[in-house]
Parts: structure tokens; C-alpha cells; sequence
């Protein structure tokens, strides 16, 4: 990836990835909503060696924008090989819980908005036969479970979507990288306690370079998620039910 | 509440914490005092708040702006001197005055305005700090340099943090023709010795130190090692330097705190004895890359762990030329005398170079920095005791080393600290300030002793 368009870049995995990207040079296009973190995130790239960053504040809940974000992109960079989309919210299960409206604010963004942006994306892509799509996702869309089966809802449609947009571009020479960190330590996190299981925000977009530059389809980052996330899906749905997860 | 240490772990408080992200974010509301706290390498507890918060500032790790034709280099406070060496070392730019860490953030080096082996002739860190910006409880924010609120600048730099919250701040790196060192070694027989060589490598190196063996008793009290350097004229014709030329070694690990009967006299003595006698006696010369020249501890990740779960109290003074022969005999000699093993122990001689800070704590003389594996009481005392030695000395102790000085002692070394007071945030305070101002509430020593006790009600909270 040499010329990338990261959405949701102040969220704390894609800075860590903007940081990498930028040591090795790359042009950026960073997408993020708070104009002043924005700014900050982008000079930090400039300063550490990106060839080039334009960046634009837009919240990315307006899919209306979504078309000609996606041309700005291109344009400003005179093309784009990469996409990494990174944008998401963890909601609240109880007060999704308690109305249809926290509920779909969580759908709108972590789901909706991926899709109505990775659609044109998509399509230029197919038609440059050239690029790889990173999506942040999470272990959370594997199974759903009562403590937050809302927002592992949304990442789980987002997962299915994904697999049949690998699917059909998959002859265009375009990888669909679905990424699926577990728990990161995050601001989104801030609010719970910390386990050994937490990984750092670096750690994880090293693991999300890795997998785009040899074009993986799903990871799980740290790998120790491939095996936790093995045991949760292999538990009979009867047994399941019961248990307090 | 979680607990978070200093580098020399101790004293233990509890605080909470609470992390920041954005520049431009207003300070979090909390109850009770707080306190920017970086990496954590000061080593008692002048970046503890028993009782309070403190607001990390790692996350605050965003470079604004460097300009390679210029070596001025803009960040935010948490960034560190080694995120700083990695984008500028390549580049050709260098720290113009650096600690024997580069695990520091900018914000923790300007608020305890460290100085390094470079002081006769560099100064301190703060003199290169061209600009900052300062936050205060207040929500006001001040950008401060010699020529923009310049008494802010002046409280601020080796203020202990305790102005207000640095976000960001511009420093001038100096140029560097390639990463390595010529340094010399020479052997010191004794202090009286030191006193000579360090003065006259003073001259023609750029960086000085002396190791000493505080075990040598006698005559051979201040026995030990000097180094001195410059770094290396162009060697490379102009070409680009080779990748492996800009990083340098393997790091190791501490994996667990060593059990306290590792140190002992008897091992430190041991090492002492064929770490000096590794020498023959001789000066030698030798060619080495930056990294283990200014950073030799950094290379074994977490070495404070060594001294075990009870840490180890850092001790750091300065006594002036005309007191400093008897001073530092008799330092030596008291820490000898304790039995209480100082694994290292550095001697420097500080230049007249002043720094913009108010409290900055090099002046012209020569200082002895040592540690104490904690032992109690035994050690509590050995150190007040050279704190007192170090007074009836007119030198001064470093607040970022200091676990033990006594108020009064505090109110010696820096005689602007009435004024300094004035400059200090409301919001803001340290375990190490209270130590300082015993009866200085809301945020006092007792409320912090008393379980259970009332948190006290934040300004923050009452804006």
C-alpha cells in the first residue's frame, strides 16, 4: 500500500497504523471527525516521513458525503492503492438494549457507513484491478453473546459483507482483508478494567500490516484470538445459551 | 486506584490515573489534585501524587513539525528523547543536552530541566526549549518562551509540573556529522584526582563523567573512571550511513525484581573492583556509537528492578568548587561508612552556563549522583544526612532524584521558590511538593495518610 485512504484515522489502531504507514513512506489521505485531532494526526505523519498527507474532517455518518470523499481521495493523491477502514463505535448494550435508536446508531456506523463507503471503493478498485482493502472488525462479530451482541452484530454483518465483496473481487486482483483485533487498549476501552488479554493499539496495526502486505483474508490480531474465538464458536448453541457471556 | 511507581519505587502511593490523548482537549475534571506524569524516571516522588491523579501524558506523543534544515524539532510533551534521537539521529540532528535515559519525555525533561554530561559547555535542556504551550486548571492556555510570558517560562522549566500541564513544546537540536562518540577513558586514583582531570578535560571534550567506586575508603576515597568524548569528525565521505549504523545493540530485560541479597558489599565491591581494574591503569580510546555511550542502563530494560521490591532511593547533589573537596569526602566516606552499597555512582562537574528555569537545579560545581538499595530507616537516615551536608555546603539536592530532603533544605536550594509558589496551578500538586509544604491544603500530607478521609473537593470540579 503506497497510497491509502484511512477512515476513522484518529481512532488509536489507525493512528498506530498512520505511524508505520508514514516510516515507510506512503501518501496518505486520513478521514477522521474532530478536525483538531485530525490535524494533529496528520502532522505526526508528515513529521515521521509520509511522502505526502491530505486529510479531511467529515463525519463519516453522512453517507451522503461518501461519494465524493472517495473521489477527493483519489484525486488528491493521484490515485489510491489502499484503503484501510477504521471508523467504529462500541456503543452501549443496555441502552441498545432499551431503544431501537442507540441500537441503530451503532448499525449506521459500524455497518452501514463501512458499506456505503467500501461500495465505490470497490468499484474503482475492480475496475484498476489493483488494491487491498483492510476493515477493522472484531472477535466480537464471530458469535453473539448477551454483553454486547448489538455491536457484535454490526461487525458480523460487516464480516459477511466483506467475504462476498473477497469473493467477487477476487479475480479484479483486489484483496478484502478482514481484520479482527480482541481486546485493544483503546480510549474506545478506557472505561474497563485490563487484562492480560488487552493488546496495544501498535501491536495490532503491526499485525494489520502484515496481513495487508501478504494480502491475508481474515486475522485475527494478537493470533491468540484464532484459538480463543475457536473454543467460543465450537460451544454448542444449547450449552451456550446458558452461559453468562 | 492504581499504583503506579517511580523509578526508584519508592515511597509506594496509591493514585489514580487518568490518560490524555488530544493537545487540544481541556483538562479532565477530577476530584482532588493532579499531576502530568510521563515515564516515570524520576526516581522518588517528585512525579507521585499519593492521594491524587495523575494525567498520563504518554499518549501525547504526536510530533507537530520538524524541519531538517533547521534541526527545531515541535512535538507534544509525551514524546520521548528516544522517539526525538530516532527521527532526528538519521538526519544528522542530535539532543543538545540529554539525560543518561533517553526513556524521558519532553514534558518530564523541561519540568525537571535535566541536564548531561555536556553541562560545562551545553547547559541544561531548558535553554534549548524555544517554546511551549501551557495549560492551566483555568482552562487558560499560554504559549511561553524567553520572549512570550516569560515568567511562565521561567516557573515552568524544572518546575516539577506542578505550573500546569505542558501540550506541546519546540526544541532546537543540534547537528551531528555521524552517530558516534571517540571516547576516552582514564583511571582516577582518588577525588583529589578527579577534581584535576575532570577540570582540565573540561577544555577540549564536549561530554564528561567520572564513575567512582563508593566502597574505596581512605585514600582512595573517589576512585574511578572519567569518561570524556566528543562526537566523531565525518567519517563516512558523505555517504548516507548504513541502517545498522543508526541503531545500536540488543536490549535486554530485568524479567523479575532480583531478590535483595544479590546486592551486598560484598558484590558490589567485587564488581567495583574488576569494572576499575578492567582498565590497567591506563587511558584508553575508543570509537563507540552513541546509544551505549549516553544510554548504557537503557540497554537492560527495567534495571531498577535489581534492587528489589523496595527499591532503591536515589541521591543527587551539587556543592560549589570552594566547598566541594571536603563535601564530597565526606559524602563518600558517610555512605561508605553506612555499609549500605551504592551500586552506581557518578561524579560531573556542572559549568556556570545559567538555565531560564527558576528551580533548575545545576549550578556551578561539582555533583555526585548515587543510589541506595532500600534497607528503612538505615537508609532514610544515610540520605537526610547527606542532605544536611550537602546544605552546610551551599550546594543543593535534584528534586527529580530526592526522596528524603527536608523542606528546609528545599527552601535553601532554591531560594526563588517563594515566587515559584505564586506560579504553581491549584489543581495542581505532588507527593514531593507536600513533602515540601507540609501544611500547604487542601491537598495535605494528612488527608493523604488518613484512610478513608474525605477526597479533597477539586478546583477543577468547582469551575
Amino acid at each position: 500500500m503506497k497510497k491509502v485512504l484511512v477512515l476513522g484515522a484518529t481512532s488509536a489502531i489507525a493512528q498506530a497504523t498512520v505511524r508505520l504507514l508514514a516510516a515507510r513512506g506512503a501518501s496518505l489521505y486520513l478521514v477522521g471527525r474532530n478536525a483538531a485531532n485530525l490535524d494533529a494526526v496528520t502532522k505526526d505523519a508528515a513529521t515521521r516521513g509520509a511522502a505526502k498527507v491530505e486529510s479531511k474532517a467529515v463525519d463519516l455518518n453522512d453517507f451522503a458525503t461518501h461519494e465524493a470523499l472517495v473521489e477527493g481521495a483519489f484525486q488528491a493523491l493521484g490515485g489510491l492503492d489502499g484503503v484501510v477502514l477504521a471508523h467504529g463505535v462500541l456503543g452501549d448494550q443496555a441502552e441498545s438494549q432499551a431503544t431501537w435508536t442507540a441500537t441503530e446508531a451503532v448499525l449506521r456506523t459500524n455497518f452501514m457507513s463501512a458499506v456505503s463507503l467500501l461500495t465505490p471503493l470497490a468499484n474503482r478498485f475492480e475496475a484498476q484491478k489493483a488494491g487491498t482493502m483492510v476493515v477493522i472488525s472484531s472477535v466480537a462479530g464471530d458469535r453473539g453473546r448477551q454483553s454486547n451482541y448489538v455491536y457484535g452484530a454490526s461487525k458480523g454483518a460487516l464480516n459477511v459483507f466483506l467475504q462476498g465483496l473477497r469473493n467477487r473481487l477476487a479475480k479484479a486482483n483486489v484483496a478484502v482483508v478482514t481484520v479482527k483485533p480482541g481486546f485493544v487498549d483503546t480510549p474506545m476501552t478506557a472505561h474497563l478494567p485490563k487484562n492480560k488479554l488487552f493488546a496495544s493499539p501498535e501491536k495490532v496495526a503491526r499485525g494489520l500490516l502484515r496481513a495487508a502486505d501478504s494480502r491475508k483474508n481474515e486475522v485475527y490480531v494478537p493470533g491468540i484470538w484464532a484459538l480463543i474465538m475457536l473454543i467460543i464458536k465450537s460451544i454448542p448453541e444449547s450449552v451456550f445459551k446458558k452461559l453468562k457471556l | 486506584m492504581k499504583s503506579l511507581e517511580s523509578w526508584g519505587r519508592y515511597p509506594q502511593v496509591e493514585q489514580r490515573t487518568q490518560a490524555l490523548t488530544w493537545r487540544s482537549d481541556a483538562l479532565p475534571e477530577v476530584s482532588g489534585s493532579v499531576l502530568p506524569h510521563g515515564l516515570g524516571r524520576s526516581y522518588g516522588d517528585s512525579c507521585l501524587n499519593g492521594g491524587g491523579t495523575l494525567l498520563l501524558t504518554s499518549g501525547l506523543d504526536k510530533f507537530i513539525d520538524f524541519d531538517p534544515a533547521t534541526g527545531v524539532v515541535r512535538c507534544e510533551a509525551g514524546v520521548s528523547l528516544d522517539m526525538i534521537l530516532r527521527l532526528g539521529a538519521p538526519r544528522g540532528w542530535f539532543l543538545p543536552v540529554t539525560p543518561g535515559t533517553k526513556f524521558v519525555t519532553v514534558g518530564g525533561a523541561i519540568a525537571n530541566d535535566v541536564h548531561g554530561k555536556n553541562h560545562h559547555c551545553a547547559g541544561t535542556f531548558g535553554r534549548y526549549v524555544r517554546r511551549f504551550e501551557l495549560v492551566r486548571s483555568d482552562g487558560s492556555r499560554r504559549i511561553c518562551s524567553p520572549d512570550e510570558n516569560p515568567d511562565w517560562y521561567g516557573a515552568t522549566i524544572g518546575g516539577l509540573g506542578l505550573t500546569g500541564l505542558i501540550t506541546w513544546a519546540e526544541v532546537q537540536l543540534k547537528p551531528i556529522s555521524n552517530p558516534y562518540v571517540l571516547q576516552e577513558t582514564v583511571p582516577l586514583a582518588n577525588l583529589d584526582e578527579f577534581l584535576v582531570v575532570a577540570r582540565e578535560s573540561e577544555a577540549d571534550h564536549q561530554f564528561t563523567m567520572a564513575w567512582v567506586d563508593c566502597l574505596a575508603r581512605g585514600k582512595k576515597v573517589g576512585r574511578g573512571l572519567l569518561y570524556r568524548g566528543n562526537f566523531a569528525p565525518p567519517q563516512f565521505d558523505g555517504l548516507p550511513l548504513a541502517k545498522s549504523h543508526l541503531s545500536h545493540g540488543i536490549g535486554l530485560a530485568v524479567p523479575m525484581d532480583m531478590p535483595s541479597f544479590c546486592l551486598n558489599r560484598l558484590t558490589v565491591s567485587a564488581f567495583n573492583w574488576l569494572y576499575f581494574h578492567r582498565q590497567n591503569g591506563r587511558p584508553k580510546q575508543r570509537l563507540t556509537h552513541y546509544d551505549p555511550f549516553f544510554y548504557p542502563l537503557d540497554a537492560i530494560y527495567g534495571w531498577n528492578r535489581i534492587y528489589g521490591r523496595r527499591g532503591f532511593l536515589q541521591f543527587q547533589c551539587v556543592v560549589p568548587y570552594s566547598t566541594a573537596r571536603d563535601a564530597l569526602k565526606d559524602i563518600l566516606e558517610r555512605s561508605s561508612r553506612g555499609g549500605l552499597p551504592s551500586f552506581l555512582s557518578v561524579l560531573k562537574t556542572f559549568g556556570d552556563i545559567p538555565s531560564p528555569g527558576w528551580l533548575s537545579f545545576p549550578r556551578k560545581g561539582v555533583t555526585l549522583a548515587m543510589d541506595f538499595a532500600n534497607r528503612g530507616e538505615k537508609t532514610y537516615r544515610l540520605v537526610e544526612e547527606l542532605d544536611r551536608v550537602t546544605r552546610e555546603a551551599g550546594g543543593a539536592v535534584y528534586p527529580a532524584k530526592d526522596a528524603r530532603m527536608s523542606p528546609e533544605s528545599f527552601a535553601a536550594y532554591f531560594p526563588r521558590h517563594t515566587e515559584f509558589a505564586g506560579y504553581v496551578d491549584p489543581a495542581f500538586s505532588s507527593s514531593f511538593w507536600r513533602r515540601m509544604h507540609p501544611v500547604s491544603l487542601p491537598f495535605s500530607l494528612e488527608s493523604e495518610r488518613a484512610s478513608g478521609a474525605p477526597q479533597p473537593q477539586s478546583v477543577l470540579a468547582l469551575r
